[in-house]
């Protein structure tokens, strides 16, 4: 059996600033796994039919317009309609601290801010996807 | 980890009454070789084989991704539906990959007639992946009437596309210095349409003469050397005789994929292909070759994982370590494996 970890990186909404998305997707792709990454200005609809198509373990969407407290409820509740409730959600971007309880009572169980350690990220979704 | 809770047979069966997350599932199993994706193939196989299945290779840079996004709506604005897969290579390093090729895809996005699939080379060297075969099948299967499959774009050597599509496309684009590469790599071989690209660059024109030249050197066997070195035509169809359709020519088709320019008469140029195929003794010819060369894949696998078991491990790491010391050769050491 030679399953890879596939895990989506996914830009929602409209800011431009996708650097960061690229870091996280080439320190995953560094720890083997296989990262479909889809680009910017993604729509919450386009991210969860892209989740179900490439059959992925993992979503992690950067946002860094603000707009995470509109756009993380509404890919979690495509992702559930779509019967992807088993595929992880983390978080990275600007999240400002009394937003990351919200999030994390909604399902997203990794949040990841600017200097967050790529070791430490790829290290969390191999634990969360070998546990679960 | 998301686990095919379904027996095979279910999945296949959920997969084929179009259900796209068992479709998605499923393709997942085919990759993961193991005798489940065995299983899957067996139900798939007699079920598939009504799809144009169709290869778009060329080197990087030359626009494969947008052109693959423009064919796709083409083929949706003449009502068919479309399958991608989209082929990248994995890292031998670190055995990870980064699957790209969806940003050019986005117009797709939203519309059930379409399902496009990223995959990773997964270690195969010819600029497709393992099962990539196999995956085309199940998408064949569920009823997909166009099969695009974008190969990795080395540029070069990407000869498994031609065992695996019934249509080659091979993208240029000006301005790569590409001519001679093209000759060096006989990728020209394998294309039954060729693309030049980005046509509103300069040095298009030019391109544009050198395929022109290229195909007039090779016009006069192109039937009978087609697919050169992996296609064996001299039984199966002599082309002048037995045969009614005159020798398909390769046309060369430019377009502007980013402004949607050309896009219909590539479209066109590929239904002739198919059309082509089907009225000739070569789209038999290739649907025999592609049974033959899958044939062996299976069969090249499957002997190497028994002797690997009958081996063992042990067994044969202390052979490599013979070899290694130069105590025996690697040839010698072969035969004594399978031998016994």
């Amino acid at each position: 059996m030679d399953r890879k970890i596939r895990v989506l990186i996914a830009k929602p909404g409209l800011d431009g600033h996708d650097r960061g998305a690229k870091v996280i997707a080439r320190a995953l792709r560094d720890a083997g796994m296989e990262v479909i990454y889809t680009g910017l200005r993604q729509t919450p609809e386009m991210v969860a039919e892209a989740a179900l198509q490439e059959d992925v373990d993992v979503v992690g969407l950067s946002i860094l317009s603000g707009a995470h407290m509109t756009l993380v409820p509404r890919v979690v509740e495509l992702l559930k309609q779509k019967g992807l409730d088993d595929v992880l959600v983390f978080v990275g971007g600007i999240i400002p601290d009394e937003d990351v309880a919200p999030l994390k009572a909604l399902g997203v169980r990794g949040i990841f801010g600017p200097g967050a350690n790529t070791t430490e990220v790829a290290r969390f979704i191999v634990e969360q996807v070998e546990s679960a | 980890m998301p686990q095919a809770r379904r027996s095979p047979r279910q999945l296949v069966d959920s997969a084929l009454t179009g259900d796209r997350r068992a479709l998605a599932r499923l393709i997942s199993l085919l990759e993961s070789n193991t005798q489940a994706a065995a299983e899957c193939v067996a139900h798939l196989h007699p079920r598939a084989g009504r799809a144009a299945i169709v290869g778009v290779t060329g080197a990087p840079g030359t626009g494969k991704s947008t052109l693959v996004n423009e064919l796709a709506k083409a083929f949706r604005r003449r009502g068919r539906t479309v399958g991608v897969i989209a082929v990248d290579p994995t890292s031998p390093f670190s055995g990870g990959a980064i699957l790209g090729d969806r940003i050019r895809m986005r117009d797709l996005s939203g519309d059930d007639g379409v399902f496009i699939r990223s995959m990773a080379t997964r270690g195969s060297l010819g600029g497709l992946a393992r099962a990539t075969a196999d995956v085309a099948c199940a998408l064949d299967a569920a009823g997909f009437a166009i099969v695009l499959i974008e190969t990795v774009g080395a540029g070069q050597s990407e000869v498994d596309i031609a065992r695996t599509a019934d249509s080659v496309l091979v993208v240029e684009a000006p301005g790569l210095g590409d001519e001679v590469q093209a000759i060096k790599a006989g990728i020209l071989e394998i294309a039954d349409v060729l693309v030049v690209n980005k046509a509103d660059r300069e040095g298009a024109e030019n391109t544009v003469r050198a395929l022109q030249a290229m195909l007039d050197l090779g016009a006069a066997p192109r039937a009978a050397r087609h697919h050169g070195q992996v296609m064996d035509v001299a039984d199966s169809s002599s082309p002048a005789d037995d045969d009614q359709a005159p020798a398909w020519r390769p046309p060369i088709v430019k377009t502007v994929a980013v402004e949607g320019k050309g896009i219909d008469e590539l479209a066109g140029a590929i239904d002739r292909h198919q059309a082509h195929l089907a009225a000739s003794s070569e789209g038999a010819a290739r649907r025999r070759q592609r049974a033959a060369a899958e044939l062996d894949a299976i069969l090249r696998e499957t002997l190497l994982e028994r002797l690997r078991q009958q081996v063992g491990r042990v067994g044969l790491d202390g052979v490599v370590d013979r070899v290694a010391s130069r105590e025996i050769d690697p040839y010698t050491a072969a035969r004594s494996l399978i031998d016994g």
